[in-house]
């Protein structure tokens, strides 16, 4: 079914078809279309899922895993605070291995309070085990939602997955894309199949107290699923483009990277800009390539590896940061090619609470990367403005109140 | 890791129920309960009120195996059927 | 009238458990499990039964059971539910079994009351068991909101300063099918009400009274009494609440009713030990009086009035 339809639509219309039973549902920012498309679908009769409205981003992830310990296929999504809400549940989801799939519509987190794209929100959740995938297009929301079912209900898998899609520029705006049919995506995604599950036929108890002796085997497992899942998500897109005709890349996603000697790595829509801008240095003479991160975890080193050997230059550009040491994509970047890859590694730090970012300048900063003429971080286009002087006349006036 | 241990039993805690998950819990007692069968008259309290199911339903007997000595049973007895006594140093 | 003999003899928490001796959990997940049955699936909220079933890879429980986080008691019941229904929709359960929380006072009336809260507002159809030993008993015995004034805790070394919440009453404000509140000293009146909320469709709530031996500071003996003497003086009323009406059942019917003489409160505080700090202080009998008096206003509140023999 052909559409034009919003990224959040599109989660919600792909969930559909890829049989999703039970949706936990809480509203937040720019997530809302997601949760309100799947009520709507359900009320029409066009969907056949529970939908379970919580009170809040912890309950609702609450709610996803428990459904999916019956052995239900369930499905959520959140973006932002809610996500940092329910940080907690998402050490336990797949601790307790839930194969449930949650649709992050990335937006920065507070204060100041914004709305808009970039990636703190997963970034930050990097380290909870969950499987995490960034998507660049509209096509590629709609097929990742179904690809994703297929990777975390491998039985070598079983870990969740966050589906990361940017606000605003991908959950909000129209694009034509197609919708598989639920007959076609049988043929790709058969019905869930849990290992074992809470069932009165077959009393065990999950998740009980696990002393130190122990403990650590079910950690290393968890490694172990993450390690399978590069099998699993590469098999997945494979098998993908054969029954559906489509390609999204697999762990990664190359442009124009066979002779590039300038390398862009980029994960979600600042990489589909990187290309406009990769267009645009080609048609001036420069040799340049996009290299989309697109699954963030497992991360991707082999593919990284093999596909910076032999560049010249790597310009990292991360819509996150982490406080204190850098952006997360390009120390992970780092740690993957340490040892393997020599080449001139320099950071981009843009986009963050939303702030545009053009092709021109990806295009300016992948020129002065390659001409060695940006330090190790470039924090974009950021510098204090003529907005945040106000912030500084109060705490002026404060402090003559405090003086006194 | 050897080959068993790469079978699925990792991957998060399952466990089986059995009694006796403690161990013989009977070990922890400072004083056990002894019973007089002529005092008995079978009210069951002493069988519901057991923390530990360590009175059976069927002839009143206790399971000194898992009985933790908790006293409830000498208590409750409406009869004085139930002693509690000091347990013999092991 | 159901009578001991009725009891189902089949025994789904093991005996040779990490419980304390004595615990009035033990005694509690007994009965539950005589009326509910092994058709059920047991979310335990983070609470001393998470440990008292046992560790890895050993339960004593013989249930399907999944230990839950400690915020997540109703949010969880309400995925189960979902899950079940989905379920028996795929043809691959035949029928829902019973979805039973079991969370302490702890994960119900502070850091759970939100999950509880939404699970009933959404008429999950789930029976939700709080057993209450008024203090978060499992990381050892710290005051809740369901600590009641003047008792010793750790974090109130110096006795409560602050009354207890009733959330009974709040879920009886949430206009859910069923409300009791049960204690171990009157099983047959504890078993009678989790089969009647056994069969009710929607959210319903059971609460019991749960006198932790070390936490309150008696003898592991006296479980029982002490169960029996907070009915007796009414600091734990018996009642449940069904189709917008309270009722008083067992010892708390007699004592409304003035067949049995309600006894002080005092008689109660005194054979724990985490009162008898601040009956021993100057503040004593005035927290035996806001004591008394909260007993009065809770009688009031569900039966409209407060008997003068009272």
């Amino acid at each position: 079914m052909r559409v034009l339809e919003t990224g959040n639509h599109l989660v919600a219309l792909a969930a559909r078809v890829a049989g999703v039973e039970v949706v936990p549902a809480y509203p937040i920012t720019p997530q809302t279309q997601i949760i309100e498309k799947v009520a709507d679908l359900i009320a029409e009769g066009e969907m056949d899922a529970e939908y379970i409205p919580v009170e809040s981003e912890h309950s609702a992830c609450a709610a996803l895993v428990a459904a999916s310990l019956t052995g239900a296929r369930a499905f959520s999504a959140t973006s932002s605070h809610g996500l940092a809400y329910m940080h907690e549940m998402l050490h336990y989801a797949a601790g307790i291995r839930a194969p449930v799939v949650m649709a992050n519509v990335n937006r920065a987190l507070g204060p100041g309070w914004n709305i808009w794209c970039d990636h703190q929100d997963s970034i930050s959740q990097r380290d909870t085990g969950w499987l995490q995938v960034y998507v660049a297009s509209h096509q590629e929301v709609a097929d990742t939602v179904i690809q994703a079912y297929r990777i975390t209900e491998d039985h070598s898998v079983l870990l969740p997955l966050m589906l990361n899609l940017d606000a605003i520029v991908l959950s909000h705006t129209y694009m034509d894309a197609e919708v598989p049919d639920g007959e076609q995506v049988s043929r790709y995604l058969p019905p869930y199949r849990p290992l074992w599950k809470l069932d009165p036929r077959f009393p065990v108890t999950h998740g009980s107290v696990v002393y130190p002796s122990d403990f650590s085997e079910t950690r290393q497992s968890m490694q172990e699923g993450q390690d399978n899942a590069r099998v699993a998500v590469r098999q997945a897109a494979r098998e993908f483009k054969e029954i559906f005709g489509r390609w999204h890349g697999d762990l990664v996603d190359e442009y124009r990277l066979d002779d590039a000697e300038h390398v862009i790595v980029a994960m979600g829509s600042l990489a589909a800009e990187s290309r406009v801008a990769v267009d645009r240095l080609r048609g001036d003479g420069h040799k340049a390539g996009v290299l989309r991160v697109r699954f963030f975890r497992p991360f991707p080193f082999d593919e990284l590896r093999e596909l910076c050997e032999g560049r010249k230059s790597l310009l990292v550009i991360d819509r996150d940061f982490s406080y204190g040491m850098e952006g997360a994509l390009f120390t992970e970047v780092k740690s993957a090619l340490f040892g393997h890859v020599s080449v001139s590694i320099k950071s981009l730090i843009v986009g963050l609470g939303g702030r545009d970012v053009t092709y021109e300048l990806i295009g300016e900063m992948t020129l002065k990367a390659a001409r060695g003429e940006l330090d190790g971080v470039t924090w974009g286009d950021s510098h204090i403005t003529g907005a945040h002087r106000v912030t500084m006349e109060c705490l002026d006036e404060f402090k003559k109140i405090l003086d006194n | 890791m050897s080959e068993k241990d790469k079978e699925v039993g990792y991957i998060t805690s399952l466990s089986k129920p059995v009694k006796g998950c403690a161990g013989d819990t009977g070990e922890w007692r400072v004083f056990r309960p002894v019973k007089d069968g002529e005092k008995c008259n079978e009210c069951l309290l002493c069988w519901v009120f057991c923390p530990e199911a360590s009175i059976s339903r069927e002839d009143l007997e206790i399971d000194y195996q898992y009985c933790k000595g908790c006293g409830i049973c000498e208590v409750e007895c409406p009869t004085g059927a139930i002693t509690m006594v000091k347990e013999e140093k092991r | 009238m159901v009578s001991f003999k009725e009891l189902p003899e089949e025994e789904l928490f093991l005996a040779g458990s990490t419980a304390c001796q004595g615990c009035p959990a033990s005694v509690a997940l007994r009965i539950a499990f005589k009326a509910l049955g092994r058709n059920t699936i047991l979310l335990v909220v983070a609470s001393c039964t998470s440990v008292l079933q046992g560790s890895y890879p050993l339960s004593a429980i013989d249930l399907p059971l999944v230990n839950v986080l400690f915020a997540t008691g109703g949010a969880s019941a309400s995925g189960v539910s979902a899950g079940v229904k989905a379920l028996v929709k795929r043809g691959e359960l035949e029928e829902e079994p019973n979805v039973l929380v079991w969370a302490g006072d702890g994960g119900t009336y502070d850091i759970g009351i939100q999950s509880l809260s939404g699970a009933a507002e959404r008429e999950t159809d789930f029976i939700y068991v709080c057993y209450n030993n008024e203090m978060y008993s499992n990381t050892g015995t710290q005051r809740s909101g369901a600590t009641p004034l003047g008792a010793w805790t750790t974090t109130t070394p110096a006795g409560k300063i602050h009354p207890r919440k009733d959330i009974a009453q709040i879920m009886i404000a949430h206009r859910i099918p069923y409300v009791a509140t049960v204690s171990l000293a009157y099983p047959l009146d504890f078993y009678q009400k989790m089969l009647k909320a056994k069969d009710i469709r929607g959210t319903k709530y059971i609460e019991i009274l749960a006198p932790c031996p070390p936490g309150w500071k008696f003898p592991s003996s006296q479980m029982i009494e002490v169960s029996r003497m907070a009915v007796q003086c009414g600091m734990w009323l018996l009642y449940e609440h069904e189709d917008g009406e309270t009722r008083f059942t067992a010892a708390t019917k007699r004592i409304i009713e003035g067949k049995v003489k309600k006894r002080p409160v005092k008689d109660y505080l005194e054979i724990q030990g985490r009162f008898s700090q601040i009956l021993a202080s100057k503040e004593g009998k005035e927290a035996e009086d806001l004591l008394e008096q909260e007993v009065s206003e809770s009688i009031r509140r569900l039966h409209g009035w407060v008997p003068e023999y009272i």
